[in-house]
């Protein structure tokens, strides 16, 4: 009996894994100290999303001090509208508005990061394809039915499904190897997926602007806790010496 | 100048008196080991969320509108404003950690055995309250699963026969969770449950200083006045309001500074891996802080799973192994008042495992061991061969018990050893 309860309590992790799976996620190696790329960003986040998409929580102020972007600049290059440095990034795009074009209202993303993951974002912002049977003429791989036109079209060219004929049971069937763009874009398909990553970087900070100064105290803290401890059990040792 | 002060201070308030007697002069068995130090962790956790506590209110918002707005504006607008709150969400999972600990600490050794009945209900009367205390604290944030967690275990209230619907409207305080749930938790998190909380813990350590410390060995280091000879009682000082109930033998130490730098340096080790996660990690995977808690609560989106935090997980699982919706509840109460009732359902007479039969050993590691596995059921995607899973899982949670007060009656122990070892 209690050889069996053991049995099954190893066995259990091993089905897990077997049954893990669903959309597979390319990882998005960003990188938060990586000034250029997050500045990079923002410019694509201010020129190309934040139409839709508000950051609310966020100031562009403490964006531009974080990314080491001078107030004067910021304000010449990322702030299109005439707001203060210090007002929060948002847009004039009326909810309900949103909804009845969209069918959703485009979600805030100022914490997206920490709802999705980045790994998500890197890949549903490269996963788009041409689907004329949808409103905006573009589907989505890891967000099936999207309501949200390509926006970085003019970045990527427009993206085509691309499959490849192969023989399965006796049959030829298209089978699906990637996403190719046809070319139009300003961009080519590295550099997307480079602008991509800073687009990526830049909600990843957004999600958590204290990340780097958190680490950065942690790794003192624990430096300190490290010595705390050798001294606490020097200490103990002390007193405890005589008790045995 | 300084000591007629004190002394003034001592003839009207008895400071140093009680400080000696629960705090100095305490007798503790010298073989409390590493099990020992989560109760003193525990206090110090709860001292952490009621001071960090404090600070977060003075920023936040408990308003529909603007609760999760608010909880942002901590994050990044107020000086260190994320150490506070990562310190309260980090210090609300390690209260978890540290409490189920010190339980099946009590467990093992038998520290819920005479005389520590009521300390042992004590704790779980802190157990619960913290278990509130720490819902109504989640559903503050005001994200996606504060607000459908707190859909989902309001609405177990419905199940209760004939009042149960209008006393979910009565704890909502609306039709639906809405604005006026939040504020009414919110005066529940930060007043009526705290308060609650401290209460229970002065109680739990009243009782335990009048019963005296437990220890691994189960030996009872106080002993009948006038049966042990000079040489044989303690030669540290113990408080009179000790030794002149008790001969206390020599197998204790004072609790300060012997227990306060052993407990200090269970104390370091606690903080390293705490601020670790704090400052590294807070989210821990989505465990600490769930991903989907980051959107907005949004009544017309429910999330495509909705779990409660990793340490309700267990009696989640328990709750959705039964098929019917108030049975579920019943099963999910009855597995924590069975372990409220542990010193009636245990009839042994030896209370550490050490000296118990290796059947009592086994039950424990199981029970352990099922307790994890429902907490994973309980916090994973529902799939077919988990339901039967964790029907079997809450059938072996109870078997503990159950098998507990078979053979607790005649149990074959090994004799307890009459002086404290190692």
């Amino acid at each position: 009996m209690k050889k069996l309860i053991v049995l099954l309590t190893l066995l259990m992790p091993m089905t897990v894994f077997a049954a893990g799976g669903g959309a597979h996620l390319d990882k998005a190696n960003y990188d938060l100290t990586d000034k250029a790329s997050l500045q990079n960003g923002a410019k694509l986040y201010m020129n190309y999303c934040l139409g839709c998409h508000q950051m609310q929580y966020q100031r562009y102020q403490r964006a531009f001090d974080d990314l080491g972007i001078p107030i004067a600049l910021g304000q010449e290059n990322l702030q299109f509208t005439g707001e203060k440095p210090g007002d929060h990034i948002k847009n004039a795009m009326p909810a309900e508005s949103a909804a009845s074009w969209f069918g959703a209202p485009p979600p805030d993303l100022t914490l997206v990061a920490r709802v999705r993951g980045a790994d998500w974002i890197y890949t549903y912002l490269r996963s788009f394809y041409a689907d004329d049977s949808r409103p905006f003429g573009v589907n989505n791989l890891v967000f099936p039915e999207v309501g949200m036109p390509h926006v970085l079209q003019e970045l990527q060219g427009v993206p085509r499904k691309t499959s490849e004929k192969q023989m399965v049971d006796g049959e030829m069937v298209d089978r699906y190897v990637g996403i190719k763009s046809d070319g139009t874009g300003y961009m080519t398909a590295g550099e997307y997926d480079e602008a991509v990553l800073d687009l990526v970087n830049y909600l990843v900070y957004t999600g958590e602007p204290t990340r780097l100064e958190s680490e950065n105290i942690g790794r003192y803290v624990m430096l300190f806790l490290l010595l705390l401890l050798v001294l606490v059990y020097l200490l103990k040792k002390e007193y405890w010496r005589d008790v045995h | 100048m300084w000591k007629n002060l004190m002394d003034w201070i001592e003839y009207r308030l008895p400071i140093m008196r009680v400080a000696n007697m629960h705090a100095i002069q305490y007798p503790a068995p010298r073989n409390m080991n590493f099990w020992y130090m989560f109760g003193f962790l525990a206090t110090i956790v709860l001292v952490n969320q009621i001071v960090t506590g404090i600070w977060l209110t003075m920023s936040y918002n408990p308003t529909a509108e603007g609760a999760f707005a608010s909880v942002e504006y901590i994050m990044r607008d107020v000086d260190y404003g994320w150490i506070l709150r990562y310190m309260h969400s980090t210090g609300a999972s390690a209260f978890f950690i540290v409490v189920y600990l010190h339980m099946f600490r009590g467990m093992i050794y038998g520290s819920y055995q005479k005389p520590r009945e009521l300390l042992w209900l004590f704790g779980m009367f802190i157990y619960l309250a913290l278990m509130a205390e720490a819902f109504m604290g989640y559903v503050l944030p005001w994200g996606q699963m504060s607000y459908w967690g707190a859909q989902v275990i309001v609405s177990l209230f419905s199940a209760i026969p004939v009042i149960g619907p209008d006393l979910v409207i009565w704890i909502q305080g609306d039709y639906v969770i809405s604005g006026a749930t939040l504020n009414r938790f919110f005066a529940l998190h930060v007043i009526a449950l705290p308060l609650v909380i401290v209460i229970l813990v002065f109680l739990h350590i009243v009782a335990l200083h009048e019963v005296g410390s437990n220890n691994p060995d189960g030996t009872d280091v106080k002993r009948k006045k006038g049966s042990l000879t000079e040489e044989e009682k303690t030669k540290f000082v113990i408080h009179e309001y000790y030794t002149s109930k008790y001969d206390i033998i020599d197998d204790i130490v004072p609790f300060f500074p012997h227990i306060v730098l052993k407990d200090l340096v269970g104390f370091a080790f606690f903080l390293l891996a705490f601020c670790y996660v704090m400052f590294f990690n807070p989210g821990m995977g989505g465990y600490f802080l769930e991903h989907p808690n980051f959107e907005i609560a949004n009544n017309l989106k429910t999330p495509e799973h909705i779990f409660p935090v990793w340490y309700f997980t267990p009696f989640y699982a328990i709750l959705k192994a039964v098929p019917d919706k108030l049975g579920g509840v019943i099963a999910m109460f009855a597995a924590i008042i069975a372990l409220a009732l542990l010193p009636w359902i245990d009839r042994g007479k030896v209370k550490s495992w050490r000296y118990r039969c290796g059947l009592h050993r086994w039950n424990l590691i199981v029970f352990a061991i099922v307790f994890i596995f429902l907490g994973y059921l309980g916090g994973t995607p529902q799939e077919n061969w988990k339901i039967t899973a964790s029907q079997i899982l809450t059938i072996m949670y109870f078997g503990f018990f159950g098998l507990l007060f078979i053979y607790s009656k005649n149990e074959k122990c090994k004799p307890v050893p009459a002086r404290i070892t190692e």
